[in-house]
């Protein structure tokens, strides 16, 4: 089965991740900017993470047949310093015109300070701007629910095209909201700290799966790019049907990514072989 | 060995994991039995006739919670669920 891995921060995994992500029908990844486990200093190095997720990642994915796209942003946990923001979102645009570079993301909120606040503003405000996709990190754990609040009070003071911004980590007590206000959401699996392959399928039961993204992230915490294959496969074990798995894992990737013409993968419907059905047909005449 | 409070933070986010999805099992349990009942007529009695697993289940929450439970909890666990 052909799957989309929509949020996946491939500059911290291995090539054996790459190769066994293609061996299990992977066909597409894209990837955020993402938090480097430090703050960094200098508007500069920022360009040059842009640049190796922008220019270098794709011929890494490409060895394996998988396309890689990316997205540019300040991570939240960086945006207290304003003047490094500023900096870096004044440079953001060049990088919008790279081939793979699908949007902005991940911004969003961490501890949801004014300055974060600030910053999300600012980037949804650049995306609209340029007609970029949007991708808004939601807090984790106990900071989950006042942080999501907050993003939905930023973009509501906003004037923003919702089908183009996707609110990603939503779980059980934030997704709601976030469908209610016309956007997509994501459910992002991880191993311990973030929504599991078993409450994503519930959710999915219990929501539908209209503007629902589903995603691994995996970087270089503890994470596991598999748990998406994982979730496809409890989707399955649950009597779901491969042509709802397809659109789940990979149309919906594509019709939401698909909003920015660079992503071309288009969606895929499964059916009989019409020679092979017909002879069948014939036969049993 | 491990102070009591390293104890409570390194396997915190564990812990909490794992009864997330003893929530969601619970929660999940109670879609389908709705969806069952409902699908018969009867939507408003979908706890009668529980499962005994799920009965097991919330006996073993019930005794987890118990603060006179003591320090044997895991074997007082082992053994409830030996009795299914």
């Amino acid at each position: 089965m052909q799957i989309i891995q929509p949020h996946y921060h491939a500059i911290a995994r291995t090539a054996q991740d790459y190769e066994r992500m293609a061996m299990s029908g992977v066909v597409a990844v894209a990837e955020p900017a993402f938090w480097a486990g430090f703050d960094r200093k200098y508007p500069e190095t920022f360009i040059d993470y842009f640049r190796q997720i922008s220019e270098f990642e794709p011929t890494r994915a490409a060895q394996y047949g998988i396309r890689h796209f990316s997205w540019v942003a300040v991570n939240p946990k960086e945006a207290e310093n304003k003047t490094l923001t500023r900096e870096v979102l004044s440079q953001m645009p060049e990088f919008f015109q790279k081939p793979t570079v699908l949007g902005v993301g991940e911004t969003g909120l961490h501890k949801s300070t004014k300055n974060e606040c600030d910053a999300l503003e600012a980037h949804v405000d650049l995306a609209m701007k340029h007609q970029q996709l949007v991708l808004i990190h939601t807090p984790h754990l106990a900071d989950k629910v006042h942080g999501t609040k907050r993003v939905l009070e930023v973009l509501a003071g906003m004037n923003v095209d919702r089908d183009r911004i996707w609110i990603d980590h939503v779980e059980e007590q934030t997704i709601r909201p976030c469908l209610d206000a016309g956007y997509w959401v994501g459910f992002t699996l991880y191993p311990i700290t973030k929504c599991s392959p078993k409450r994503a399928v519930d959710m999915l039961e219990k929501y539908g799966w209209d503007r629902i993204l589903v995603n691994s992230s995996a970087d270089w915490g503890p994470s596991d790019p598999f748990t998406l294959q994982e979730c496809v496969l409890e989707f399955r074990r649950r009597g779901h049907s491969l042509q709802e798995s397809i659109d789940v894992f990979h149309n919906n990737p594509c019709r939401f990514l698909g909003q920015n013409p660079k992503f071309d993968i288009q969606p895929i419907r499964v059916e009989p072989c019409a020679r092979e059905s017909a002879s069948r047909s014939a036969v049993e005449k | 060995m491990l102070t009591a409070s390293q104890v409570a933070e390194t396997y915190f986010l564990e812990s909490r994991y794992m009864l997330l999805e003893i929530a969601a099992y619970l929660d999940r349990y109670d879609a389908a039995s709705i969806r069952e009942h409902s699908h018969n007529g009867n939507s408003s009695d979908h706890r009668k006739g529980e499962d005994p697993k799920l009965t097991l289940i919330r006996k073993a929450l019930a005794s987890l919670a118990d603060p006179a439970a003591g320090i044997e909890r895991t074997s007082a666990l082992l053994k409830l669920f030996a009795t299914l």
